[in-house]
Order: C-alpha cells, then structure tokens, then sequence
C-alpha cells in the first residue's frame, strides 16, 4: 500500500562549497548566472566529490549528500545513524526545511516539525512560561493549542517551581527538560529528532525515550531519529538507514544496521612511522579487531577485544624493551594494565613483529575507553613511546541481565557457586 | 504516471519560484508573529533604571540638539508659525520609525542564524515582527508629540496657529508607508549581507547619511530655493517625501502634494515587494552561505 507512505526522498542531494567566502564568490556567482541566462546547467554542479572528511580533495565543491532515496510508512520511526559528516544533519536539515536542496525531491504527506537541538529560541530574559509560548510558536503550535497544554508540559518538565524565574537563572539541565516537555507536546505528523537525548539526567532521559515511543506507538506519527546513541536506537526504532559519506550504504531492521555499523566503524588502525620517532625500535602500529579478526572499535559487552600491535626493529641491538597496554576512561582512570613480560620473556627480533593480545569480554563496563601504549626499554631506562593511540567503544548489547544498574567500571562474570 | 496515491501535501526541492509567498502558512504562524513582538518589547529594557522611559528621552533630546543647532544656530526657518521643537520633534518621531524599521530589519538573518539554522518558520515573521514592536514605540512617541502639541497650542505665552488640517486622514496611509519602505529596503540589505557583509557598513553611515537627504531637519521647499541644482535628490527621495507629508497633515502647514504621494506609494510598494521577492529567494539556502 504504497498510500501509508508519508515521506517519500527521491536522488535527494545538497552541495557545499568549502572554505571561505571571500573573494571568489561574486565571480562563480557571476559564472553560475551567466551560464543560467544561456540556458545551461549550472557549471558547478558537475563538480564535486563525495564527502571523505579526512582526505583532500581536489575540487571546492562537496556533496554532503548525494543519491538519497528512502520511503517511510505512517506511524514508523526511523533512525539514521552515521559517523560525524556522514550527513545526518544536512538530511535532517532539508527534511525540515532550514535549507534546501540542490537537487532532488521530497514528497510528504503530512507536517514537519522538528527538534533539532533543543532550546534554541529560548530568550534568557523571559520567564519559563513565556519561554513555552514562544518556543511552542516557534515550533509551530499556535497560542490556544499550547493554551491547552500547558499544564501538561510544565508537569512533564518537572520545573514546576521554578516557572515563573526567568530562564537565564536555569541550570543546563533544566533548560533541556523545559525545551523537551515544549517539543514533546508538539503534534506534527512527521517528528524529526536529532541527538537531543544525549542532554539530561538518566531519568530524564528514560521519560523522554518513553515520550518518544508514546508518540510514534500510541498517536500513530512518524518520527525520525538521529542518534549516536546505538542502545536508544535500537530501543525506539524498527527500521534504520546507514549513511556514509553522504550515500545510503545500508538500510535495513534496525539491528542489522547497527550490526553493520558498529563492525565498520570508526578508525581501528593507528600507524607510527619512522619520521615521528628517530629509534631503532618501535611500535609501529595497534589495530582493534573482534573475533572474527575484523577491524572495529565497537565492541559489544560480551565480545572479546583483540588488540594486536606490530613492532619494528631496524638493526639488532641486544636491548631489552617491555611493550605494555593500559586501558583508561574518558576520566583518565586506568582501569587495566598489562604487559608483554607478565606473560612471557619475548624476544623482539630484527625486522616486524608482531604480537597479540586480547581482553575478554563480559568485563569492562559500557563506555569509551582508550588503549594507551606503552613502550620502554629497560636497558636504556627509556620511554620511547606513551601515548593514548586508539579508542574504542564498548556497547550494551550483550549485557547479561542487570548488568544496566551496574555502577562499577568492570564487571566481570565471576564464578558464583552454591555450596 | 499521475495517479492517486501521487497526490502530495507538498514538496521540498531545489526549484525556486520567483514569488513563492505562503500567505496561509504566514497566517497560521500569526501567533509566533506577536510572541517575538512581546519579547522584543519586555526584554529590550530590561535591567536599565530608567526602562521604557527611553523611549521618549532619545526623541526628545535629538529635538532639543536639533532646534539648538539647526534653528537658533543655523537658521533654519520652520514654516509660518510653527515651533521649531514641534518641527523637529514631528520630523524626527517620523524619520525614526523609518529607521528603526530599517536597522531592525537589515540583520534579520545574521542575527537568528542560530534559531534560522534549527527550526523552521516562514522567516518573514522576524521582521515583520520587528517592524510591529516599532510601531508601539512609536505611538508612544507619538503620544509625547501630541503632549507637547497641546502644550504648544493651549499652553505656550505664544499663539501658534498650528491645527491639523482634514487631511489627517491620510495619516495611516503615511505610517504604512513608512513601515513598507523600512521593512523593504532592510529585508534587501539582510538578504544581501548573508554573503556580502560590505552592506553592514553601508548601512551603518548610510542610514546616518540618507536623514540629512530626508528633510527631517528642515522644510523641503527651504532647500529649493537655497540649493535648486540639488533638488532633485530630495524632491524624489520618498522617505523625504513621507517625513514631509507627515509634517504636514500633522501641523496643518502647507499642503499634501498628491503627484509626490503618488510616487510615494508605488516606490514603497515596489521596494517592498522587491525585498520579499530577494528575502525569499533567500530564505532557502541562506544557512549555507551566512
């Protein structure tokens, strides 16, 4: 039934020119108009690559996305997931009309609101209440629909007391749960959501996730979803599409696409050369892989991590050298730390070698983390290197039951036995 | 292939039509439209002592400073029987509604790139909504025009003869004017500075320089016979046009010229008109450029 189909995106696709806008401006402006006058297409819209964030390109022009062709049902809620400059938030940015395309279509049946970073529009100076107006019209409800409402939104945000202050006196949090109760009362047909649960306290944030799936389960409306937050994700959506560079990679169930997404992601590798360090012997590179022996750096709770790193030595020189790993949190904790030696008396011969490490799952906590390296030679009494070389993420799915409530930063399975 | 389920509520693409202007979605945003009205006006004096009392003490002083420098030092004649205050302060409540409507409006989009580049709302709402929270300023400076108005003809140890003349009437129609102007020429120059910021500057002395071209200190037929060969900068000019034919009916001093009225009323339509069409055009994919 291809009327339920409330948005259709056909070749939808956006450019950007890159660096400043200066001096080169007004004579492509002038080009582009000369050439519309002869009735010819644009000559800057031939030009362009594919949107590769690290590498240099060769042109002015990117395309930020280009190709885009999806459909969504009434009442489904999509997520988009992506790395960063994959063109999550230029797709959503068109969708919700803050910019237009450069070419393509999108086809709707329904009203668009969205909530794109929440709290814009908010005036210091203005109580909370007159916020609520204010960002309610923005958002685009009208005075009675908010009229309404507005005992409801006050109560969702839990600001009650503090209505009537003026905004500028809000902690940041409160901020959110004020913008968030505004936005969650909205009734658009098509809701579109980008990264606003990442703000928040953790219940807050459920109540939101719930709110969320209130809205697309009980009302009926679509609601698309950006998230880096994989757990929420899967949780909220049904359907999910992969972006990458701009381009639709895979789309799918949810789980096969954050599957698909989280074995292809991120950098795993990290490289040293020989110009960074002037020594005989060093780690050359650390690369992140899964059991399988695929490269990742997303990791679920149950997977075992494998880290393997690849020693180079130029000349023989007899030296004794200790190769050792900490892993560190995003708070600089060191919660693990291991050495080649605790294992074994290895021998770094002359040439590459490489050695290999894993840490098992059902251990570390869900979180970020960093794999700091650690290289010294013990003849010289030297560090030659130290250096936080590669991160990696380890994610809920496969947590064992109540593993959710657990603060410790390790949890390992531990062998429980009734006597 | 037209068939039923192609039926569309509407679609985003990159074609852009000259006059593209939702009227119906403007309606229905018409609430948003007097929320930022009433925020511009509760929050642009808050923490000052003196509050809303600015509102009068800007004109009231530049009326002063005028007739010292323009009047007594300068000479400048004012009509027949009409106080030079009174002259400045009409010229000036006038020229400053104008200005107001323009400066507000030439940063439209700079100033809401943050909210611009999260929400979407037909963006025509921010100046217009600028171009209303002005005209409450200025019928409150109009109302200290009327104060001192009573206080010059009932109250003054000198009789002036100044009344307003039935063409009062007419007094909208200048207001209007002056609104659609303003608010045309700042959504040119907000539409124009979202790449080329050279226009900010312009702006900045432009608007400083246009009020010496705009009669407001002086009556136009005062500058004909002093500099005839420059008449025609002023005689055309419509602000100066509109300030004049506000002194005017609002004095009762001289007649309305309907030919220049005229003039009047098509330049700002077609200013005003011109600057929806670029402010429009704009719109869509200034969030790039800015």
């Amino acid at each position: 039934m291809s009327s339920d189909i409330i948005l259709k995106v056909e070749n939808l696709g956006k450019q950007y020119r890159l660096g400043l806008v200066g001096t080169g401006t007004i004579s492509h402006d002038i080009n582009r108009w000369w050439s519309r006058i002869r009735g010819k297409e644009d000559p800057y819209l031939k030009v362009g690559e594919a949107n590769v964030r690290s590498e240099k390109g060769n042109s002015e022009y990117v395309w930020a996305i280009k190709n885009i062709n999806f459909e969504v049902k009434r009442g489904e809620v999509l997520g988009i997931i992506g790395k960063n400059g994959a063109g999550k938030s230029t797709l959503l940015k068109i969708l919700s009309k803050v910019t237009s395309p450069t070419e393509g279509l999108v086809k709707t049946n329904g009203r668009i609101a969205s909530l794109l970073e929440v709290g814009t529009g908010f005036h210091p100076e203005m109580t909370g209440r007159e916020n609520i107006y204010l960002n309610g019209a923005i958002l685009g409800m009208t005075k009675s629909e908010i009229n309404k409402k507005i005992d409801e939104i006050i109560d969702f945000s839990g600001c009650l007391r503090y209505i009537d202050t003026p905004v500028k006196r809000y902690s940041s949090g409160m901020r959110v749960r004020l913008a968030f109760a505004v936005a969650a009362f909205l009734e658009p047909d098509i809701l579109v959501v980008d990264e606003v649960l990442a703000v928040g306290d953790a219940e807050f944030q459920k109540k939101a996730i719930g709110k969320m799936q209130d809205i697309s389960t009980s009302d009926g409306r679509t609601v698309l979803f950006v998230s880096h937050n994989m757990e929420s994700m899967a949780r909220l959506c049904e359907r999910g599409i992969l972006l990458n560079h701009g381009k639709i990679e895979y789309t799918g169930k949810i789980n096969d696409v954050i599957d698909y997404y989280l074995s292809n992601n991120l950098e795993f590798r990290s490289i040293f050369t020989e110009d960074d360090l002037e020594e005989n012997c060093f780690v050359k590179s650390v690369a992140l892989t899964n059991k399988k022996g695929e490269s990742t750096s997303n990791f679920k709770f149950n997977d075992t991590i494998f880290l393997s790193f690849e020693v180079l030595k130029k000349e023989e020189d007899n030296k004794d050298y200790n190769l050792s790993l900490a892993i560190v949190n995003p708070n600089n904790v060191v919660i693990l730390s291991s050495s080649f030696s605790d294992a074994n008396d290895f021998n770094i011969d002359k040439g590459l070698n490489t050695f290999t490490v894993d840490i098992s799952g059902n251990m570390l906590n869900k979180g970020d983390y960093k794999v700091r390296l650690f290289f010294y030679s013990n003849t010289d009494r030297k560090t030659i290197q130290r250096i936080d070389c590669l991160n990696f993420k380890v994610n809920e799915i496969g947590f064992y039951k109540n593993a959710q409530v657990r603060r410790a930063l390790i949890i390992p399975k531990l062998n429980w036995v009734k006597v | 292939m037209k068939t039923a389920e192609e039926r569309w509520l509407y679609t985003i693409s990159s074609k852009k039509k000259l006059i593209d202007f939702n009227f119906k979605e403007i309606w229905r945003y018409r609430d948003l439209l007097f929320l930022f009205v009433k925020r511009d006006i509760i929050t642009l004096y808050k923490q000052t002592i003196l509050g809303p009392l600015w509102y009068l003490i800007q004109p009231l002083f530049t009326s002063l400073i005028f007739t010292l420098i323009f009047n007594n030092l300068a000479d400048i004649p004012t009509g027949n029987g009409v106080p030079n205050f009174l002259f400045n302060l009409a010229g000036i409540t006038a020229w400053n509604y104008f200005k107001e409507c323009l400066v507000g409006t030439s940063d439209t989009f700079k100033k809401n790139e943050n909210i611009f580049g999260k929400v979407y709302f037909p963006r025509v709402i921010m100046p217009m909504s600028v171009v209303v929270s002005n005209l409450l300023k200025f019928g409150i400076q109009l109302l200290v025009l009327t104060g001192l108005y009573i206080y010059y003809v009932y109250f003054s140890p000198i009789t002036y003869t100044i009344a307003p003349g039935l063409n009062i009437v007419s007094f909208p129609l200048f207001v209007v004017l002056m609104a659609l102007l303003g608010l045309g020429l700042g959504m040119i120059v907000s539409s124009m500075t979202t790449k080329y910021r050279d226009l900010t500057f312009l702006v900045q002395f432009g608007v400083q320089l246009l009020m010496y071209g705009s009669a407001v200190m002086y009556p136009m037929s005062y500058f004909r016979d002093k500099l005839p060969n420059y008449y025609w900068l002023i005689e055309w000019n419509p602000i100066a046009i509109i300030v004049e034919s506000f002194r005017v009916i609002i004095l009762g001093d001289g007649s309305l010229d309907i030919n220049k009225t005229i003039y009047a009323i098509i330049i700002s339509c077609m200013i005003f008109l011109l600057g929806l069409v670029i402010f429009n055009k704009t719109e869509k994919s200034f969030i790039d450029t800015i």
